[in-house]
């Protein structure tokens, strides 16, 4: 595929990765935010093509991991009603909630729909007049202009039986309440590439000025993500501070414009809490008071219930890239992708379903050699 | 879930700006995709599309970058490891 298979030679990763070697003269400890990312590097073995002084931690970078316990509960109770079709994207299914998850609930005659898009449920909504079609809208800046026009479409629509479960959350409050958190270790950012499509990365200069962490903007195939290891360590080698972008092809400085102005138009920013990690101000996003006919929680009434995460999940810890997923104890043994006690085992993008996908063998060696 | 991948622009249709739908082709598997925020993307036109949703248009000179970037690593490589 164009744009993909160039960027996975192995040749020329090689390439990079001496040079990486060449460079370094110290440890470096560098966070890749994105999920997508995470799984790239644990899939393509990146990680193993670095020197030892290079240690890469895994960000909160996963949507479906860092929605909160509360929203999952909220969707579980909507996906249960008679008279509604809840859409969803598929890695949700499986997230546990504090009960069940959304899986169980179709089993038991829910109609659950897996959408690939949200402009899905908008069509799901036209066809079933007599349904109320709920969305959860999770993800990060890069979903939310679809959800966005999905929302708007329903208002041109006049859709009276569409609404969204919101739970959208945005990446760099999140960045730089990590970097405020006294056991935080790193000292670069991978800045998600995708993300930055969106919302360009003029957000980034503070942070890194404020921290004096350097942030690459890096893509997500092997050659992108070792260019954008590279770029940071020249960068921490030679103590600068600096936003970079390595991923020129998708990303320019004030993103995509047409994509920011529909978010701005449909949602507004408020504070949000992230699953295992807590309340982040300014770090998510809800419908605007415009559009509050299409908010889920306003229309159903629904309860907001403070509810505890299960205490032998590290999914907080890993999220903040405190832990790797094989130094928790339920890790492969009392939680697996069938039986998740956390999110970041569910998800596509999660840490330890990376982990228990690529690594599971390796995974207690590797505990015990850290 | 910020999965997003390029394909190639085959067809346009609707009108409206933000009703704009492009026929997107993934090496032969070719998916419908909102065009709404690509408003200059053309017949042609690599698109990286997310949950149906073109995000940007993909800069092909751009995209040459990190590889005239890396000849010039290999052949100032072979320059330093020549005997003088």
């Amino acid at each position: 595929m164009r744009f993909l298979d160039e960027y996975r030679d192995a040749g020329l990763a090689q390439k990079l990765a001496a040079e990486i070697h060449r460079v370094t003269t110290r440890p470096w400890t560098i966070m890749e935010v994105c999920g997508g990312q995470t799984h790239a590097i644990v899939k393509f073995g990146i990680d193993e093509l670095l020197p030892r002084q290079i240690e890469l931690v895994h960000g909160p970078g996963c949507p479906v991991c860092v929605t909160p316990l509360e929203a999952i509960d909220q969707a579980l109770e909507i996906a249960a009603k008679p008279d509604v079709i809840f859409a969803s994207f598929g890695d949700m299914l499986r997230v546990p909630g504090s009960t069940t998850d959304l899986l169980s609930v179709k089993a038991q005659g829910g109609d659950v729909r897996i959408v690939y898009s949200p402009l899905d449920a908008v069509r799901l909504a036209e066809q079933n007049p007599g349904m109320e079609v709920v969305f959860f809208a999770v993800g990060f800046e890069t979903t939310a202009p679809a959800t966005a026009l999905a929302v708007f479409q329903a208002a041109q629509k006049k859709l009276g039986n569409f609404s969204m479960l919101v739970a959208h959350v945005l990446v760099p409050p999140a960045i730089g309440a990590l970097m405020s958190s006294p056991g935080c270790r790193v000292q670069a950012f991978l800045a998600a590439g995708h993300v930055c499509t969106v919302m360009g990365f003029g957000e980034y200069f503070p942070l890194a000025e404020k921290y004096r962490v350097p942030m690459v903007v890096t893509g997500f195939e092997p050659l992108d993500i070792l260019h954008g290891v590279l770029l940071a360590v020249r960068q921490l080698e030679s103590g600068r501070a600096e936003v970079e972008n390595q991923y020129s092809r998708a990303v320019r400085r004030e993103g995509n414009q047409p994509a920011q102005a529909l978010i701005k138009n449909v949602f507004q920013v408020v504070p949000r809490k992230w699953r295992g990690v807590g309340e982040i101000p300014l770090s998510g996003l809800a419908l605007a008071d415009g559009y509050a006919a299409f908010d889920t929680g306003k229309k159903f009434g629904l309860a907001v219930r403070q509810v505890d995460e299960p205490a032998e999940c590290l999914a907080g810890l890993i999220l903040q890239g405190l832990k790797k997923p094989h130094e928790c104890p339920a890790f492969g043994a009392k939680c697996t992708p069938e039986r998740p006690l956390g999110a970041p085992m569910v998800s596509g993008e999660g840490a330890c379903a990376a982990y228990y996908r690529y690594r599971r063998h390796g995974a207690r060696e590797m505990a015990g050699a850290k | 879930m910020c999965l997003a991948i390029p394909g190639i622009i085959r067809s346009i249709s609707g009108d409206e700006p933000l009703a704009r739908m492009g026929k997107v082709d993934f090496s032969g598997v070719i998916k419908q995709a909102s065009l709404a925020c690509v408003p200059d993307a053309k017949v042609g036109d690599y698109v990286i599309v997310h949950v149906g949703f073109a995000l940007g248009k993909v800069d092909e000179e751009e995209a040459q970058k990190i590889f005239e970037y890396l000849k010039t690593m290999g052949e100032l490589g072979e320059l330093e490891g020549k005997p003088a």
